[in-house]
Parts: C-alpha cells; structure tokens; sequence
C-alpha cells in the first residue's frame, strides 16, 4: 500500500478547530471541539474512534449536513482554498455531490425506497453535469457496472428492496463517484455489511480512488479498515481528536493509552496463541468533560492525578521516528513505545 | 493547590447520562412524561373540570334541571339572554341555560363512560378471545368485526339507536356497539404482536401454561393502548351523542339536559341567538378535547420509543 | 397484482354478506314489532296487520330471510316507506350528489392539509406547527353539524357570499345528463350552472372536509417528520440536489403513503358527515335522504343504504390498496 508521496501538493481539505454545537432541549451539548486535519489530493485519512466520538458529526459538518436550525458549526473548513463556513447553502450544495461526496454507514436505508436505483444514481449526474435523463440512465448503467453490478442497463429499474445490502452499497458508493468528486469520505462503509462482503466494498473502495487523485476520508472504528487503506490517522474520543499520527507509527508505536486499548482489542493472526485480548474497560458514557480533564481518564490504565483535573492539549509528539510526518498527542502520560510493542 | 474531585456542573462535551432514564420502568417513564407535556396537562385540566362539574352538578347548578317555569318568557322571536338570576341567559325551552349546561356535563359524562365501558368490555372480550384462542374463534370474530368495520361508526351507531328505539339506554348501547369493532380488533392486533415477542416464546418453552401467559403477560402488555383508545373514545362518544341527537335519535326524555339536544334545538333561533348553539357547542368540543389532548399525551407518553 | 384484486374482492363477499344477515337479524327480531316501529303513533291494529303483509313480516323468520337473500341478489331493497320509490332507483340519482360532495371535501382536506402538515413537520416546535396542531386538534372536535350551522349562519345569512341551501339555483336552467352538476355544466357548455353549482358546493364541502382536513393534518405533520430524519433524505442532500427535488421526489414521495391509506378511510367519515352536512344544507343527496329515512323509520331505505354506502366504503378501500402498490414498489405484487 504504497503510492508515491512524492510531492507535497497543497491541502484540498483543511479542517482547523472544527467545534459543533447542538442546540437540544437539554441545553447545548458540544460534540466535537478543537478538531483539525488536512487532506491531501490522493491522500487517504482515516477518522478513528467509536461511536459518539463525533468523527461522523465531522464529516456531517464538512458535507454541510449538519441541520441548520439546530447546531452551530465554528472553526474552519477549507477546501481548496475556500473557506466553506462563509458560503451560502446554494454554493455548498453546488459542491456536494459534485467535489465532494459522502458514502453512508447504512446501505439498508440510506437509499429512497420507492425511487428506483437508476433514477437515484441519475439525479445526482442531471443536477451537476448537465446531464439529460436518457444520458443520465446511460452513464448510470456503466456507473454500476464499474462498481461491480453485472447487466447494469438492465437493473437501473430495479428498487433498493431487491437488492442485497452489498449490492446497495455499491450502488451508493456508485451514487457517490458518480460526479468524480475529489474528495470522498466513507463513514463507516462497511460496519452494517456481514463480513465477507465488508472485505469485497473495502476492495472496491481502493479500486475506484487509488491512481485518481480522490482524496479519501474513511470514517472508522475498526483499525483493521485503516491498515489496508490509510496513510494517516487521527483518532478522536468524546468530540476531541487524541492522536493523530501516520498509520505506519500508530501502529507500530501507539502513544495515548486509548490508541493502544484500541489496537489491543482487536484480534491478531501474528500475537502469541492464548495471549487474551485486552478490551478497554468501560464504555465512552464514562466520559469526563474535557473542559478540566481527560475524558478518556475514567476508563485508562495510565492516569495519572493530573488527569481528572487537568484537560491536555493536543501537542506534536516528541518521538517522531520519521521526519515530516505530522504526530500530535493530547496525553499528559502516554504510552512508552517499547512497553506498548 | 487541591486534588478534590471536581463537582462543579458537568460540561458541554460530557454526554448526559443514561442509565436513570434506561432503568425507570414504563409506568414511571411515562408517569414522569405526562407531567411534562403541557397538552397533557391541559387535557387533563379539561377532564378534571368536567369530571368534578359533571358529578357536583346538583351543587354548582343554580336551579333545578329542566324547570320550565319561565317557559312563558321564550318567544318565538327571542329567549330572555343573560341577566342576574340567570348568568347564561335561558335555553329555547325556557330553562336556566347555566343549569342545563351543568347537567349536560352530567349526561355526557355518564353516557360516554357506559358506552365506552360496554364497547370496550364486548370489544376486549371479542378480541381476547381471538387473538388468545386463535384458529376459528379467530376468524369467526375478526369476520364479525369486518363486518362491522364496513359501516362507517356513526352509521353503525345510528343503525343501532334507529331500531331500539329513543331512549338514554340506547342512546349508550349505540354508540358502545360502534367502539365494539374498534376495541376488538386493537386488543387482538396487540395480542398478536405480543404472542411473536420473545419474552411470550420463552415463557412459552419454560411451559409455562396458555393462560398464564396470556393473564399474566400479554395482557397486562396491550393495556396502554386500550387505555389511550379508551380516553379518544370517551371524546368520540360525546360528538356522537350529539350527532344522534342531531338526527333526532337521541334521548327523548325532555328533563335530562343534554348538550347535542340543546344545540339541535338552538338550530332554528340560531340566526337571532347564536347564544343558544355556542354554549352547548363549545361545552362539546372542549370536553372532546379534553378528551382528545389526554388520549394522545397519554398515547405518546405510554410509547417506550418516545424515551426522552 | 389481478389475482390480488380478486382475491380481495372476493373476500368483501363474506362480509357483506355477513352484514346484511346482521341488518335482518337487528330489524326484524330485535325491537319487537317492526310493523309497529314503522308506523310509530299511528299504530291501529288493521294498520299493522297490512303493513305485515306487505312486507312478509308475517311469515317465517327463515322464509322472510330467502325472500330477502332473493331480493338482495337482484340489488332489490324495497321501497321507500315514505314515498313509494325503489330504495335502488333514489340511491343511484342521489349518489352523485354526494360524490361530488364528499370529492370536493377531501378536495378541500388534501389542498390543504398537505402542504400545512409539510410546513408544521418542517418548523417543528415553532410558532407555525403550534398553530397548525391547535388548529387540527379543533377541527377534530367540533360536531360536524354545529361546524355546519355555523358556516351557513356567518357566511351564507350572515355575509350572504355563500347560498345558504340546496345543489343549485332553481333559476338556472341546467340540464343534467350525469347529475354530477359541476361536470353537467362543463359538458353542456352551461357554464354559468357549473359555476352556480360549485359556489353551492363550498360551504357544504368545507364543513364536511373539516375532519379530515385535520386528520390528513395530523397524519402528514406525523409522516413528514418521521421521513425528514430517514438517512435517505440525508442520501439525497448529500447529492446537492435542489431542495425542490428533494422535497419532491425523496420526502413527499414517502411520507404521502400513510397519508393516502388515511385519505382511503375517510371515505367512511365523509358518507357519515354528509348525512348531517346535507341535512343542514339541504343538499340533495343520499345523507339528506338517509337522515329522513332515519327520522321517519324507514327501514327499507335505511337498510338498502348501509349496505350501499358498506360496499362503496370497502371498495374504495381495497381502491386505495391496490393503489398503494402503485407508489410503493416494496407491496407491489409481482
């Protein structure tokens, strides 16, 4: 999995101090604060962590999904140059769909269930391309054919319900690389996908971006997506990015105590037969509020009397085992490297 | 500098926590609900009112009910409007509207009480018998139940009170014939989705005898949308008395005041003296909705998908 | 889909049958002397006798029911009471009075109903959605027949804008060849007697359609709100679609579908309130003539019109049911 890094082109996607507001009838819940990452033409970034750690509610707020009335998105969203935060909902929507498209978590429902399949792929080439309808159907058909849909033509007609979730995948990720955008981020493409398919949409993810310049964003929990596709990683809890690192390091030297619960509980075929899985003990409910503290403290093995008072700051890693990668650690007691390996 | 705990208010990014809200039971849930929802405090308001005006009515009305004596003082042309010794003036047949109105409330209260008691027992026991016994019993009921579904309710209601006759008694079983359907088909549908539930199939694989199940399990399960269809039929019920008495079906008794007979009887006056429909028309439609706003806070208080 | 539509069909049988055994059973045997209900307080003993054997009552119970089976068959209800004229013949040239009614009064309900649901579901727990429920919740409550007095009192005698009764000025010559009068007007070309027509319509369509209008409120605000969380909705913003689109063909497109099942069912509300809307209107359809039949115990008519009024209400339900298949491709039936 290596492409040629070669030249370091200019960011296509730059978030910086991304924070989003809810506004309920609790009051405001922030769900994510002081987020930045940037992504390059070609480059693949994956968003890690579980569920409620708001990297979807990132990528929601990159898309402009996010609804308006109820949520306030500050900080910055840069793509190509443009701040997106200052645009009006007409030119984000001129955007979405055409550069930047967005695969969802649920196949089973995230397709219109009384519109056929041709007419939802159709819609997005009319709107940005021009296209007429039977032009449209036309390019539909290779579209399905170049996501793995045998006789394309002939199943643009059918309904989401008689397709299988694999295949509706391929038809929202066809939806999604209709308009070749030049960034693509997949939230969670394969969680609600039974196995061995999962292996098959991340084979057919690769396909389609590698060699084209897609930038990709791959929203995850399973570190397991992230080896195969990845190149850097930045791994959120409860709204706050933890550590960021290239895959290559994360892997191999894992610094906050969360990265490395979270690599401990995933199985390996190369640990030691017998050697138990280690879960990370709680859940993300037993969060802390970052504002003075860590919030990941309640459930990690190497907090310290800092850690319940004190919120960390993201700061560049010292051990940058290799220079020009971008390392960042929000840990006042990270992990040794050696001990962790 | 101290290593206390902090106690201060939790912040922003904490998520709130769950497990009270996840670890109260149903009831509780939705106990605590309906004390939220200002709809359902409203309907409830309009209920109490009603309930406590309809039972205290020979207490809180000025006069006694359906006494003509100032018969005399209604004209073709008008009837006596508001005055001191009598706050809401007199209805068309010359008695004290204020009393009238008060044991309208009285009337409406017992018929749509008997009624839906009798449309909600004939239905329940209908549709536990189908969904409890299945097979034929089953089909025979839910057949009857098509049957009677097929009539629009206040046709059913009005073919009912047509044939048996002017009188409170059938007034009460028409309309409790209409809710028959309803009720049934409502408990059995509810039977049925619980009989698929998990918890019936393992109690059912514990051995655990059929009727057992069915008193101690399913039943108790389907009793809050029964209660919810039971509070909008008290509304419908009301509507549906002064429909029939509108179609000249209802009680013919001259010395019960009922609501629905006074507006009928305000029909002709109404474009000298709207007075007379308006107050017998806005007692209804308050007391329906009353009726209406607690069935449906109730219904949405009672749904576990509405956890809040 | 054909196989589906009979086998539904089929099954309305039973029922109707089913239901005309009930309405023997309920005005033959339970009041005791039907002869004597009909004739009510002119009952003479030489009055009942005759009017017994007129009508079989008589005979015996399974004897009378044949002769009933038998005439049921032949779509024969008997005559009226009243007037003497076959309850069959009166159904059919009053039926289209109240089918325009009741098409103008869901008219009416679906107009506006539908885009004010879409605007309270999307401004939900604003000042615009607690107007729109308040609104609905009244509409629910008030008696069809004082929501009617009302109107006709305001805007017929009140503000005159409106004619306060019947289908059509007697003044206007109009011919009638379907006596759907509005449909009369455009084909004969009589223009001014549709127009005449439709003005008597409003005041008697709004009364009926107010009902539903706030069911189809309620049902709509419910459906939309539920529809505008699917990620579907999300799907298609994520595409840049217009908002328009969006509205169009991905939420309205889904959420209409319980709306159109509750549209089915108030078929039944309709033929009910016509009953007491025509009453007040002296629009001359078969609620107007159903509410005398009732007043004046005639049963035959009675009779002859519930099971009218049962059948057209089950079949525009099953109606509505194989329509459904047309917009929702996961019940079509293959």
């Amino acid at each position: 999995m290596t492409r040629p890094v070669g030249v370091r082109s200019e960011p296509l996607l730059e978030v910086e101090d991304l924070a989003v507001v809810f506004h309920g009838s609790r009051g405001d819940v922030e769900a994510v604060s002081e987020v930045s990452f940037s992504v390059r033409p070609g480059e693949h970034v994956a968003l890690v962590g579980e569920s409620g750690s708001g990297k979807s509610v990132t990528a929601l707020a990159v898309m402009g999904l996010l609804p308006l009335r109820s949520t306030t998105v500050r900080g910055s969203i840069r793509y190509d140059g443009d701040e997106l935060l200052d645009l009006d909902a007409r030119s984000r929507r001129d955007l979405r769909g055409a550069e930047m498209a967005m695969i969802f978590q649920d196949p089973m429902t995230s397709l219109n269930p009384v519109v056929p399949i041709g007419v939802q792929i159709g819609e997005v080439l009319q709107r940005h391309k021009g296209l007429r309808k039977t032009e449209a159907r036309e390019v539909s058909g290779d579209l399905l054919g170049r996501v793995g849909i045998s006789d394309g033509k002939r199943r643009l007609k059918e309904y989401p319900h008689q397709l299988s979730g694999g295949m509706r995948q391929r038809v929202l990720i066809a939806i999604a690389l209709a308009c070749e955008p030049r960034l693509l981020i997949a939230d969670e493409p394969t969680t609600a996908l039974d196995v061995t398919i999962q292996a098959q949409i991340l084979e057919l993810l690769r396909e389609l971006v590698s060699g084209t310049g897609t930038a990709l964003v791959m929203i995850t929990h399973d570190l397991g997506v992230v080896a195969g596709l990845c190149d850097e990683v930045h791994v959120m809890y409860s709204g706050r990015v933890v550590e960021s690192a290239p895959r290559r390091s994360l892997f191999g030297e894992p610094r906050h105590p969360y990265t490395g619960g979270l690599l401990g509980s995933i199985p390996r075929l190369d640990s030691a037969r017998g050697e138990p899985l280690t879960p990370i003990p709680g859940s993300p409910n037993d969060a802390l509020p970052w504002t003075h503290s860590c919030a990941f403290a309640p459930r990690c093995g190497n907090r310290v009397d800092k850690c319940t008072v004190q919120t960390p700051a993201l700061r560049g890693s010292e051990h940058v085992s290799r220079p020009g990668d971008e390392q960042a650690l929000r840990c006042f007691n990270p992990l040794d490297t050696r001990e962790a390996s | 500098m101290s290593i206390a705990a902090p106690t201060e208010p939790s912040g922003a990014g904490q998520p709130t926590p769950v497990a009270d809200v996840a670890g109260e039971s149903l009831l509780r849930g939705a106990w605590r609900r309906l004390r939220r929802s200002p709809l359902a405090i409203a309907g409830a308001a309009i209920v109490l009112v009603f309930v406590v005006v309809a039972l205290a009515a020979p207490l809180l009305a000025p006069y006694e009910p359906a006494s003509t004596q100032w018969a005399g003082l209604v004209t073709p042309q008008s009837v006596p409007g508001p005055a001191t010794d009598h706050l809401l003036g007199l209805d068309s047949f010359g008695s004290d509207m204020l009393t009238q109105l008060i044991y309208g409330a009285r009337q409406s209260l017992i018929v749509g009480v008997v009624s839906t008691v009798l449309g909600l027992s004939v239905g329940a026991t209908l549709g536990l018998a189908a969904g409890g016994f299945g097979g034929k019993v089953d089909t025979i009921v839910m057949r009857l139940v098509d049957v009677l579904l097929s009539i629009p309710s206040l046709l059913l209601a009005v073919s009912v009170a047509a044939v048996i006759g002017q009188s409170q008694l059938s007034v009460m079983i028409a309309i409790g014939v209409a809710q028959v359907p309803v009720f049934a088909r409502l408990l059995r549908g509810s039977m049925m989705l619980q009989s698929k539930s998990d918890y019936v199939l393992a109690a059912d694989a514990l051995g655990i005898r059929r009727r057992r199940i069915v008193m101690g399990h399913v039943l108790p399960n389907s009793m809050g949308p029964t209660i919810v269809q039971a509070t909008l039929a008290l509304a419908t019920a009301i509507i549906e008395v002064a429909a029939l008495s509108f179609l000249g079906l209802g009680d013919g008794d001259p010395a019960v005041a009922e609501w629905g007979r006074m507006l009928v009887a305000a029909q002709e006056r109404f474009g000298n003296d709207p007075r007379l429909a308006v107050y017998p028309g806005v007692c209804i439609a308050i007391t329906a909705l009353g009726f209406t706003l607690f069935g449906e806070a109730l219904r949405e208080a009672l749904d576990p998908r509405q956890r809040r | 889909m054909l196989r589906f539509a009979l086998r539904r069909l089929a099954l309305l049988v039973p029922v109707l049958f089913g239901l005309s055994v009930l309405l023997f059973v309920w005005i033959r045997v339970l009041p005791g002397d039907p002869a004597r209900s009909l004739l009510g307080e002119r009952a003479t003993p030489a009055g009942i006798k005759q009017i017994r054997e007129l009508y079989g009552f008589d005979k015996p119970l399974l004897e009378q029911y044949w002769a009933y089976l038998g005439q049921l068959v032949r779509l024969d209800f008997g005559s009226s009471i009243r007037d003497g004229r076959p309850v069959t013949e009166t159904f059919f040239e009053q039926f289209p009075a109240t089918v325009e009614l009741a098409l103008f009064a869901i008219l009416f309900a679906v107009v506006l109903g539908i885009p004010l649901g879409y605007a309270a579901a999307r401004r939900r727990g604003e000042a615009v959605d607690g107007v729109v429920i308040t609104g609905s919740l009244l509409g629910v409550v008030v008696p069809v027949f004082f929501l009617a007095i009302l109107l006709k009192l305001v805007f017929a005698i009140q503000l005159d804008w409106f004619p306060t009764s019947s289908r059509q000025d007697p003044r206007i010559d109009a011919t009638h060849i379907t006596n759907f009068y509005v449909l009369d007007g455009l084909l004969t070309r009589e223009f001014d007697a549709s127009w005449d027509a439709l003005v008597h319509l409003v005041l008697p369509a709004v009364a009926l359609g107010t009902i539903p209008l706030a069911i189809i409120v309620r049902i709509t605000r419910a459906s939309v709100s539920e529809v505008l969380n699917e990620d579907y909705v999300r799907t298609a913003d994520a595409k840049g679609l217009h908002p328009p689109v969006v509205r169009r063909r991905h939420v309205l497109r889904n959420a209409m579908l319980p709306v159109l099942t509750t549209i089915g069912l108030q078929v039944g509300l309709l033929l009910s309130g016509a009953v007491l809307t025509e009453t007040v209107f002296s629009f001359n359809g078969i609620g107007s003539y159903l509410f005398d039949a009732i007043s004046q115990r005639d049963y035959p008519v009675l009779q002859g019109y519930i099971l009218f009024i049962a059948l057209i209400y089950s079949l525009v339900n099953l109606a509505v049911d194989l329509g459904y298949g047309l917009f929702d491709p996961r019940v079509r039936v293959s």
